[in-house]
């Protein structure tokens, strides 16, 4: 006889879900924001922009050497610090912990997808962009509609792993007591003395959560394969008659 | 061709170096309004350097390229102008995979020329056509032949209704059996009287389209010919050479 009372998830499930909503967000909004910027980022150091080129590079060497948890606590106590320093009349300035989850998870990733989708640019064959030129489109038209499209297709099954990463990534959070679905699994597990229970239903959410994504992720693929699938060579006679 | 004529095409000292390596030597040349003009030479001698100076795909290091608007007559020297003027036709097609046949072909004329959808679509259509893969228009280019993608290629560039069509080794990265549809599509342009500067190995489509064949050998104009004279026994024993060569695997 199980002595586990799963019925307790039930009851759980909306103080659950706000925390899986908040995880979604979270999760959203660092992608798109870190895949936007990133875009950015990758196109600057492809490019080799000048000045903003060695930046970029500091930028992303040094949010990829440092643990995610690290940057999180950093710029919850020191962005205040140097905010202060800079406003008017030392003006008391707090920054929430939500909008620290959600710049630094978006910084952080869009130091990650900088580098992916800049592998992603190097891969896009260099006749794309002579081909573009040559029709006289500018540089932004030919990045824009040619190259950028063709290296993020090139990169899709790794920004998929990156999103799965992200999505459980944002775990971390607790650190700055915000609460994310874990947190608010944890929380009441601790709280009512259900820790199998719990940790048994979050674990069972992430699989299902990641899987489906990736099955996703395969199947946009494979559409793709199929729609631009190179032809077989055919007999002669057809060739001639074309 | 009147010479007193002003060139649509004109290299003044074109200088260019790779490196310590001086690839094109001070090269002048002149293209007049409907010339055909087939550029060969032994490889490395820098003829498609040449070509793709003109157009801005490579940095020059010395001299100027002037294009003049075939209707305006107005002069450009900045790349980013003359590349509205010129079109260019590569080796390796350089279609873009992710777009349609049709829209490869719409998309300069919509970006660059802000031309109206349809009107782009109708002279797309036209041009597709005229080369005849109008069938192929709304597949994917790697779902092409070669010899169809070349053509689509010739289309795409004939779409932005440029002054000069420049190619470079159309023919090179195909299979035999189709070498043979993409030269007649360039052989009809040509009666068509466009204006085209060709790099190739092609001596038989030099001979039959060519007014003037160029031979360029370690960055210099050697012999700037006619058919008739580059083919001839007279012409310089360099040329004779190359021909030698070249036409013994023909």
């Amino acid at each position: 006889m199980i002595p586990y009372d799963f019925g307790a998830i039930e009851r759980a499930l909306p103080y659950l879900g706000e925390g899986m909503l908040f995880t979604l967000k979270l999760t959203a909004f660092a992608f798109v924001g870190g895949l936007v910027i990133g875009i950015l980022l990758a196109v600057i150091r492809h490019i080799r922009v000048p000045v903003l080129d060695r930046i970029v590079w500091t930028y992303v060497t040094v949010m990829r050497s440092i643990p995610l948890i690290m940057v999180l606590f950093w710029f919850f106590f020191l962005v205040p610090l140097v905010l202060r320093k800079f406003s008017p009349e030392g003006l008391s300035v707090s920054v929430s912990p939500q909008l620290t989850a959600f710049v630094t998870y978006t910084l952080f990733e869009a130091a990650y997808f900088c580098e992916i989708i800049r592998s992603g640019l190097l891969s896009v064959p260099r006749g794309q962009y002579e081909g573009a030129k040559a029709l006289g489109l500018s540089t932004w038209h030919a990045y824009s509609l040619v190259i950028v499209p063709q290296a993020l297709k090139a990169v899709v099954p790794i920004m998929v792993t990156q999103a799965i990463i992200l999505f459980q990534d944002t775990s971390l959070v607790y650190v700055l007591s915000l609460t994310d679905f874990v947190g608010a699994a944890s929380k009441i597990a601790q709280r009512d003395g259900k820790l199998v229970e719990f940790y048994t239903f979050a674990a069972v959410v992430y699989f299902i959560v990641c899987s489906a994504f990736a099955e996703l992720a395969d199947y946009l693929r494979q559409r793709r394969q199929a729609k631009s699938d190179v032809r077989a060579p055919t007999p002669i006679a057809v060739t001639a008659a074309s | 061709m009147n010479p007193n004529e002003t060139p649509v095409v004109e290299l003044v000292s074109l200088t260019k170096r790779f490196g310590p390596h001086t690839v094109l030597n001070g090269v002048d040349l002149k293209i007049y309004a409907g010339q055909k003009v087939v550029i060969c030479g032994p490889s490395g001698s820098g003829k498609s350097t040449l070509i793709r100076c003109i157009n801005g795909l490579e940095d020059i290091d010395g001299g100027e390229v002037v294009v003049r608007d075939k209707h305006t007559g107005v002069r450009y020297t900045k790349p980013t102008d003359i590349r509205r003027q010129v079109g260019m036709v590569f080796q390796s097609f350089n279609l873009f995979p992710h777009y349609t046949v049709l829209k490869n072909c719409m998309l300069a004329p919509l970006k660059v020329n802000g031309a109206d959808r349809e009107e782009a679509r109708a002279t797309a259509m036209k041009l597709l056509t005229k080369v005849r893969v109008d069938n192929q228009a709304d597949k994917y280019p790697p779902q092409l032949s070669g010899g169809q993608q070349q053509r689509v290629a010739i289309a795409r560039a004939l779409c932005m209704n440029p002054t000069v069509m420049l190619f470079d080794e159309p023919t090179s990265a195909l299979d035999p059996e189709m070498v043979k549809e993409v030269l007649d599509t360039m052989v009809a342009l040509a009666t068509e009287g466009m204006t085209m500067l060709c790099v190739t190995h092609e001596m038989s489509f030099a001979r039959r389209v060519a007014d003037r064949i160029v031979f360029i050998d370690g960055g210099r104009i050697l012999v700037d010919a006619s058919s008739d004279e580059f083919f001839s026994e007279a012409a310089h024993p360099r040329v004779r050479e190359f021909l030698g060569q070249v036409l013994a695997h023909a």
